[in-house]
């Protein structure tokens, strides 16, 4: 045993669906149980097994994950959504217990999973700073002697003594992360605190990440940035559908990235209909992501419109099942959602058989950038979701440097989640004021 | 055998575990900040929000025996040995709202805390035993209220009021027990909180609070004491009011041997449940 800060030897971890989603009535569990000697009674009558396994689809988040990272060393963790990097910070936090398989930390851990665990509303910044870092497992001698500081860092000093449900949501996610910030563990796990506050906060944030690694201590970091990643991590882990595929340096871990998983995903097939996302009722069939001239595209003009189109079946009578897209950018920010509103469809039920259904995005609105795509299919009453395909498709917008899209003429970083072009109008008022001279 | 959490110097296996676990010692003396920081969270909550806040804790008992002092007045005497009635029913209310409180914030504290369990590493025990323990704030304003009342009617307080101290933690040992597998049931089962209300109203009925244990039958005592509510209540009154009904050694075994099974089953089967509330709450 030597020289490692965290060692990960084949971990598993199962989920059971439906559990996670959708809770159990105890009511059901008891009546099931009730019922059991008059099913087994029937089942022997018909001459069937007693023993009837209970289909269950089982999940796998994690699948034969192993590492190790070295004392002192800053790791970054990317995956789509779902490939299993929250999972597996939750094992090394032991928030949850591993399916199979170990992990050995060495030195104390801390995790930072969420800023904010656990504020209450009600209570002032003073007393929410103490009640956090207790919960974040630091002692109140400690909170005490970095209490100036973390209000500093926040600068929220005037309002420490307010209570906190009447922040700015800036002021709130400030406090929140200056409290994590203070965390001193030897292997320190973050999942995507930074996908907060405004930019100069994250600016701070990221520089307080950065002195965390440089001061030697052992970081796990989770990200969608991949510019967060490459800037703050050598070293980066590429988990997709539970399993390690690439670990290495960040800057060709995360080209590969995005060379594999998003540049090329614009269509996405599912030729078996038992294993496509969906239930009895509905599955999906395929998604794709389709440009002006009706080819599937995964880069598209920020200037031209963008079709995303899925087909599915619909295997019972008597649902109103409506397709919806999510779109999310590189940062995992949610876009917008869209629902198929088409009145021909609407609260009416769709007869058993195959459907497509296309929404399209109009040019001149998206951002620049990668934009991942997921794919649902849902019914309304009662609120179910059917089918749903994270990161079903993505594709890439490229905008124009002719000068006619919003960022016109200039060749810096737009901010903004979305890019519209808007009608301006400006017109002189007072032909009557006094020039100059 | 329990094997979590195995320490070879400084490192620290994470692995599945198995099989039976009660408490581990060691870990919640590390934690021990966060149970006094929950606790004084939920009293800083409870008593900020509202000035109602504690006028609810006093008016809840005081509406309830007023209530029944009135339909008892009408409907026929309780045998309270003398005592008037609303100071009679008010003295074992007092345990009894704290026992009640604290079973259902006990049993709810992990599902209305959903972002703690799924977000940082505690040991889960603590969030019951924090919602039950914080409840014990409430005895001493209704114990004040009591104290003025007993003034009222021209009843002071002998030496066996020091005894209250154990009963009241008797009460609360109790609660956990229960909110225990309540909070870990609530887990799997969401519709466990439907049922709360429902089973502190029956466990009220059950108790002698509204009347004394004396109109429950010789013969069935020993079953009733195995509800030890029956114990904390009549003897609480006892130490108030004094009287006639000193609890008796039996019924006090059978109480306090009910209590040790109810926490210990509580501890395994929450402890069991533990290793899978992140991926279930």
């Amino acid at each position: 045993m030597s020289g490692f800060a965290i060692r990960a030897e084949g971990l598993c971890k199962k989920f059971r669906l439906g559990e996670k989603e959708r809770y159990l009535a105890l009511r059901d569990t008891l009546t099931r149980a009730a019922g059991a000697p008059f099913r087994a009674l029937s089942r022997l009558a018909s001459g069937q097994p007693l023993i009837h396994r209970i289909e269950r689809e089982e999940f796998w988040a994690l699948t034969d994950v192993s590492f190790e990272i070295a004392p002192g060393q800053v790791v970054g963790l990317i995956g789509r959504n779902g490939a299993g990097k929250s999972t597996l910070l939750k094992i090394l936090s032991r928030i949850m217990e591993p399916t199979t398989g170990r992990a050995l930390l060495r030195g104390r851990a801390g995790s930072l999973l969420e800023v904010g665990t656990g504020f209450h509303p009600e209570l002032t910044g003073r007393e929410n700073v103490y009640l956090n870092g207790a919960i974040l497992g630091m002692k109140r001698r400690e909170v005490r002697r970095k209490f100036d500081e973390i209000v500093a860092f926040a600068e929220v000093e005037q309002f420490i003594d307010t209570p906190v449900k009447q922040y700015s949501t800036g002021m709130y996610m400030r406090l929140a992360f200056s409290v994590a910030a203070q965390l001193e563990p030897e292997i320190l796990l973050v999942d995507e605190v930074l996908a907060v506050g405004d930019s100069s906060f994250q600016k701070k944030c990221i520089g307080r990440m950065d002195e965390v690694g440089r001061e030697g201590r052992t970081v796990v970091f989770v990200s969608h940035s991949m510019t967060a990643i490459t800037r703050l991590c050598p070293r980066a882990i590429l988990l997709d559908r539970g399993r390690v595929i690439a670990d290495g340096p960040a800057a060709e871990v995360t080209a590969a990235y995005l060379r594999s998983d998003l540049g090329t995903m614009a269509h996405r097939t599912w030729p078996d209909p038992a294993t496509a996302p969906g239930d009895r009722a509905v599955r999906l069939r395929s998604v794709s992501v389709i440009a002006e001239d009706g080819i599937p595209s995964a880069t598209v003009d920020i200037r031209r419109p963008v079709t995303l189109e899925m087909s599915y079946d619909v295997l019972l009578r008597g649902y109103i099942p409506a397709p919806n897209f999510r779109l999310y950018n590189e940062e995992g920010v949610c876009v917008f959602i869209t629902f198929d509103t088409d009145p021909e469809w609407r609260r009416r039920t769709k007869p058993v058989g195959r459907y497509v259904s296309r929404v399209t995005i109009p040019g001149n609105f998206l951002s620049e950038g990668t934009l991942i795509v997921d794919a649902a299919i849902s019914t309304m009453d009662p609120a179910t979701v059917h089918a749903l395909e994270r990161d079903a498709v993505a594709f890439q917008v490229i905008d124009s440097t002719d000068g006619d899209s919003t960022r016109g003429d200039y060749g810096g970083t737009v901010p903004g989640i979305v890019r519209p072009l808007l009608p301006w109008q400006t017109v002189e008022i007072d032909e009557s004021f006094p020039t100059a001279g | 055998m329990a094997k979590e959490h195995i320490s070879h110097g400084d490192v620290h296996e994470i692995a599945p575990t198995q099989g039976l676990r009660l408490v581990d010692p060691t870990e919640l003396w590390r934690w021990r900040e966060l149970f006094v920081a929950l606790i004084a969270r939920d009293i800083a909550v409870r008593y900020k929000q509202t000035a109602i806040g504690i006028a609810w804790v006093v008016l809840q008992p005081l509406a309830m025996v007023a209530v029944f002092t009135f339909l008892l007045g009408k409907l026929g005497n309780v045998p309270t040995g003398g005592l008037p009635y609303p100071l009679f029913a008010f003295a074992a209310m007092v345990p009894w709202q704290v026992f009640s409180r604290a079973l259902v914030e006990g049993s709810m504290s992990l599902a209305s805390h959903r972002a703690l369990v799924t977000k940082v590493y505690f040991p889960r025990i603590l969030m019951p035993a924090a919602a039950v323990f914080g409840g014990a704030v409430d005895f001493a304003i209704t114990l004040v209220i009591l104290l003025g009342m007993m003034m009222w009617f021209g009843f002071a307080p002998g030496w066996p009021i020091l005894l209250m101290p154990v009963l009241l933690l008797l009460a609360l040992l109790t609660s956990l027990g229960v909110a225990l597998w309540l909070s870990a049931l609530n887990v799997l089962y969401r519709d466990v909180q439907f049922v709360l209300p429902f089973l502190a109203q029956i466990w009220l009925f059950l108790t002698p609070v509204l009347y004394p244990a004396s109109v429950i039958p010789e013969k069935w005592r020993l079953l009733y004491a195995m509800n030890p509510m029956v114990t904390v209540t009549e003897s609480f009154r006892w130490a108030a009011l004094g009287g006639a009904a000193a609890p008796e050694p039996l019924m006090l075994a059978v109480s306090t041997v009910t209590v040790v099974v109810v926490l210990l089953t509580g501890i395994a089967y929450f402890r069991h449940v533990e290793r899978q509330m992140a991926d279930r709450i």
